[in-house]
């Protein structure tokens, strides 16, 4: 059951190192939450209570090292994963979706209709062209964009129709933000974008990061452990040992061609 | 145990249901391998020394009736051991409570002393004892069948008279092993059975004293059979012989050796198909399992770990598979040997069966199961011990794909992405698309085996009784008899028709090949008796010329137009020669059939039967047995649908086992193919499933990509299997072929249904394992982790 709350019941308490203005609207709350895996006989500690929101429109970058719980928290904002304790809401014009007790089956809704994913390692589906990669989600969307004008966006109109092994790198990974961002989703979510790339490559897919955060206006959360990305986001959050460590508000945002990495 | 064995035992533990899948495949091959061999050998061995410690005779021969001193002239043939003369008569029994038409052959004894040749073997009573009247010894099915035990009395009628004789022991005997009544197909213990009786008491019924109608003999070594049977022959023409002939021609010792065939054929046929499949099987997994552990190998290779031991590593993998295969096999294959042996004590007459299993066979299944599997899996391994160490550190190109041909003809805008998933993963790898296929198609074809075997004798009953014998009675004249005999016959009240028919033994040659059987001369407009042609429809027999059973003309390489040669083997022994005019389709027996009144008069005899075939008002079925049975001239009557029911019977044990094994292993090979190649697929497409799960997939959309590939490949194995399936069972009846009996190629529509059936449960139940999985993707670790 998907868990519809109003949302002045959740009060809108906002964290006390947020500077971010109030007149956007909350789309990610999270309070309080933890989580703990079992790895063998050693319990893993990899969120240690975090309270966090996130706002219509922004591009976040979580930065952190290996190990901090930057992943563990995409993932959870995602839908792939859900937390031991603490609550995540999810908020868009139509619902409110508590993700710390939906079910697997809201949460392949969930992420179906309203998350956008871009992998360190693409996950392109081989036996696809980039046309079709970008198909196979827009087949399932609500109201997508075409996946043409997805990956004229993201500027592979040229390479519509070659599979992955015929794509460089940067390419394939371009093919996949046009493929997170052809159902026009509420949320963007990177987990290490350019993080098997050159910087060359890396600057031309943040640019199309970029691009799609300012232009659709899409809320954009993009992970790394390279502080040099930092500076094109609207938010700079830390990760360390599980828990935030400091939220910082760039007062302008550079182009990731100005990037120094 | 060294670090690099624990590998390989947690990696055989990992992959636990593929291996056992795997293991099942050959788990069916072993087991069919030691069924088929260990009863053959069981059988061959209990044959040999039943006929060994019970002095089973070499040449057999019949005659109407020669003097005792015939025999000294046959012990003088060169190269006769012992001889032996018998009176052997054919008569109609009366066992009380049994109204039915009951039959059997009484074999003259020795009055004192156990005879020379072909020794009964006694399970119960004792011997005949000289000196006493009317004892008898019954074969011991017979006596099963009808509850009788020594001191139990029957009446016979011993040449038109009534006798009542008492049992006093029960036996068997090595000339009837596999016990059947005149012209009938199967042993029917209740209406046939062979009985021993003191020769002074029955030679004096026959008025046979000091004389003899039948005699078998050995031979000593190195001899020339045929030319001892020649000979006899030239001595016995005189007195009404009719043809001797070897052991190897003996009925019952044909039947056996027949089935001996079979198993042979079976150990031959069924195992090369499980093995190739399990070869298959194992290439495919053991090269998933290199591909997967590439950087270890480097990993390995780097360590100092030689090619040799690298290579040997995975063989080893391949062996304990293997070996898993080889021992519950050979558990299974002596289970089925011994249920094997058991269904053949009970349609065959052995005094024991010794269940033996000839080490070199099981050393033998374990040999070739090995050899085929490291065979298979020489090329996988191969790419193990070639692959330098630092090619496998890096990553594996991503898979090449191109569009598939239905894209290329511009039909692609009909089928999902998904769809085209999946088209485009079986034509990536055509190859291994097409042995999945072949696979499944193997295990439907295999189905199709078991209800061949069901089908085919329905089909040969039904053409042979309903459709080509419709007579309910068979009676036999002791000696030809006019026909105005049949008048009697059809006095009886009860009798609706009677048809008379007259046959005699001969020899048919046409050029330099030969073959002994009889000719049957029938009416021209006979209803009871049909000849079919191969469309059967029925044929008429011309007023000159012969119909010939057309597996007959094959073997003769006689066709019609060409001109027959028989040797009459009867009265005046005449030889004739006649066209033949067409062929006959018949399943039992190779038979002659001509108009009688043509034979009576090639025969240069009068207007004379042999017998007649009946047509009985059900009601008065028994009054007319038992006036029939007692009119002085017919020897025995013979009703063949009790034997067809008493066959059923017997069969139906039969083909439930063999439905049963059949299922087993066709399920094994449908199962571990569909199994392994989804879990493979599953395997290699983790990552790609995993991604659509996260991209908002429901784990239904991501099952119809991974198990939609596999539903195709089965769908597409059904009609090839459907086609291997008739040519198995087409290429198992041509080697069941004999002049006994032909199994024709029937496979009705419920064979078809069964085997897709079983493959379809099979695929259902392998998916419903990998729907399973499909639950446990780990959609988190699989993005992190590079391919």
């Amino acid at each position: 059951m998907v868990t519809i709350m109003q949302s002045a019941q959740t009060g809108l308490t906002l964290s006390n190192r947020s500077s971010q203005p109030l007149d956007k609207d909350v789309v990610f709350e999270v309070q309080g939450i933890t989580k703990t895996y079992q790895m063998g006989e050693v319990q893993v500690h990899a969120l240690r209570g975090v309270d966090l929101k996130l706002y219509e429109g922004e591009l976040a970058v979580l930065l952190g090292a290996s190990g901090s719980g930057k992943s563990t928290l995409l993932n959870i904002l995602g839908g792939l994963d859900t937390p031991t304790k603490g609550t995540v809401v999810y908020h868009n014009k139509d619902e409110i979706i508590d993700l710390s007790c939906a079910s697997e089956h809201e949460l392949t809704e969930y992420r179906r209709f309203n998350v956008g994913f871009v992998f360190q390692f693409y996950n392109l589906i081989p036996s696809l062209t980039a046309r079709e990669n970008v198909a196979v989600v827009t087949e399932i969307a609500k109201a997508p964009m075409t996946p043409e004008e997805a990956l004229e966006l993201v500027g592979l109109g040229e390479r519509l129709d070659h599979f992955p092994a015929q794509l460089s790198g940067g390419e394939q990974q371009r093919v996949a933000i046009a493929r997170a961002i052809a159902k026009n989703p509420d949320v963007l979510l990177c987990d290490e974008p350019t993080g098997a790339l050159d910087s060359q490559t890396g600057i031309k897919v943040l640019e199309a990061l970029q691009r799609v955060n300012t232009e659709l206006g899409t809320t954009t959360a993009v992970i790394t452990h390279n502080a040099g990305i930092a500076q094109m986001a609207d938010r700079v959050i830390s990760l360390s040992d599980g828990q935030i460590t400091d939220i910082h508000t760039n007062a302008t945002r550079l182009s990731p061609k100005d990037l120094s990495w | 145990m060294n670090a690099i064995d624990i590998k390989l035992w947690r990696e055989l533990w990992n992959m636990r249901m593929q291996a056992l899948a795997i293991a099942m495949v050959i788990v069916s091959g072993v087991a069919i391998f030691i069924m088929s061999l260990s009863t053959y050998d069981s059988l061959y061995e209990t044959r040999e020394s039943y006929y060994r410690d019970n002095h089973f005779a070499d040449v057999f021969a019949s005659l109407k009736r020669a003097p005792l001193s015939v025999v000294k002239r046959i012990e003088a043939i060169p190269g006769v051991d012992k001889v032996e003369t018998r009176v052997v008569t054919y008569v109609n029994l009366d066992i009380a409570g049994y109204d039915d038409p009951v039959s059997g052959h009484l074999i003259s004894e020795p009055d004192s002393g156990r005879s020379l040749l072909n020794q009964i073997y006694l399970r119960d009573g004792r011997l005949l004892e000289p000196n006493r009247d009317n004892e008898i010894i019954l074969s011991e099915e017979f006596a099963l069948a009808h509850k009788l035990q020594a001191g139990d009395k029957i009446k016979a009628t011993i040449n038109g008279r009534s006798k009542t004789l008492t049992i006093v022991g029960t036996g068997l005997s090595p000339e009837y092993i596999y016990q059947i009544a005149p012209g009938a197909m199967f042993p029917d213990y209740k209406s046939y059975g062979v009985m021993w009786m003191a020769r002074t008491p029955l030679a004096s019924a026959y008025d046979m004293k000091g004389s003899f109608n039948n005699v078998t003999l050995t031979v000593t070594k190195g001899t020339n059979e045929q030319d001892v049977i020649d000979r006899l022959d030239d001595i016995l023409a005189a007195y009404g012989g009719i043809g001797a002939y070897a052991r190897k021609d003996q009925l019952s010792n044909r039947f056996l050796s027949e089935e001996l065939k079979q198993l042979q054929n079976m150990a031959t046929m069924f195992p090369i198909i499980f093995f190739g499949v399990a070869a298959f099987l194992l290439n495919v997994v053991i090269s998933r399992l290199i591909a997967l552990e590439r950087e270890q190998i480097s990993v390995l290779k780097a360590f100092g770990y030689s090619n040799l031991a690298v290579g040997l590593h995975y063989s080893k993998l391949v062996l304990m598979i293997v070996s898993i295969g080889i021992i519950i096999g050979i558990g299974f294959g002596i289970w089925m040997g011994k249920g094997m042996s058991g269904l053949y004590m009970d349609v065959y007459s052995l005094p024991f069966m010794d269940y033996l299993l000839e080490p070199e066979v099981i050393a033998s299944a374990a040999l070739v199961s090995f050899a085929v599997a490291l065979i298979g899996t020489l090329y996988a391994v191969k790419k193990a011990v070639t692959m330098p160490p630092a090619q496998g550190m890096r990553p594996e190109q991503p898979a090449t794909y191109r569009p598939t041909s239905i894209e290329m003809l511009g039909l692609q805008k009909y089928f999902s992405q998904p769809s085209r998933m999946i088209l485009r993963h079986i034509e990536r790898r055509p190859f291994k698309s097409l042995l999945t296929t072949l696979g499944i198609s193997m295990a439907c074809g295999i189905m199709m085996v078991s209800g061949f075997q069901e089908g085919a004798i329905n089909e040969m009953i039904d053409v042979q009784y309903n459709m080509s014998q419709h007579e309910d009675l068979m009676a036999l004249y002791s000696e030809p008899t006019s026909k105005r005999s049949l008048y009697s016959i059809k006095n009886v009240q009860g009798v609706e028709i009677a048809e008379g028919f007259r046959n005699v033994s001969a020899n048919l040659k046409f050029e330099h090949r030969s073959y002994r059987t009889s000719v049957n001369g029938v009416e021209p407009n006979n209803v009871l008796t049909r000849l079919l042609d191969s469309n059967l429809n029925t044929i008429t027999i011309p007023q000159q010329g012969v119909i010939i059973t057309d597996y007959l003309s094959e073997q003769l390489h006689i066709k019609p137009g060409d001109l027959l040669t028989i040797e009459v083997l009867e009265g005046n022994r005449p030889t004739i020669h006649v066209p033949v005019i067409g062929t006959a389709k018949q399943y039992l027996g190779l038979n002659v059939y001509m108009q009688r009144d043509t034979l009576n008069r090639l025969l240069k005899e009068g207007d004379v039967i042999s017998g007649a075939y009946l047509k009985v008002d059900e009601k008065y079925q028994k009054s007319v047995y038992n006036e029939l049975k007692n009119m002085p001239r017919i020897a025995g009557v013979v009703e063949q649908k009790s034997a067809i029911e008493g066959f059923y019977e017997t069969m139906d044990d039969t083909i439930l086992f063999f439905s049963f094994i059949t299922t087993l292993l066709g399920g094994s090979i449908a199962f571990g193919v569909v199994y392994n190649s989804m879990r493979i697929a599953l395997s290699e497409r983790n990552r790609e499933l995993a991604s659509l799960r996260v991209l908002g997939f429901h784990r239904s959309e991501i099952a119809y990509i991974l198990l939609g590939e596999q539903a195709i490949l089965t769908l597409l194995a059904i009609p090839i299997g459907f086609v291997i399936g008739n040519g198995l069972c087409g290429y198992l009846a041509m080697k069941f072929d004999s002049d006994l009996y032909r199994i024709p190629l029937v496979l009705e529509s419920d064979v078809y249904a069964m085997a897709a059936l079983v493959v379809i449960v099979s695929s259902l139940l392998s998916a419903i394992l990998i729907w399973r999985n499909l639950a446990h993707l780990d959609m988190v670790a699989v993005l992190k982790a590079k391919e």
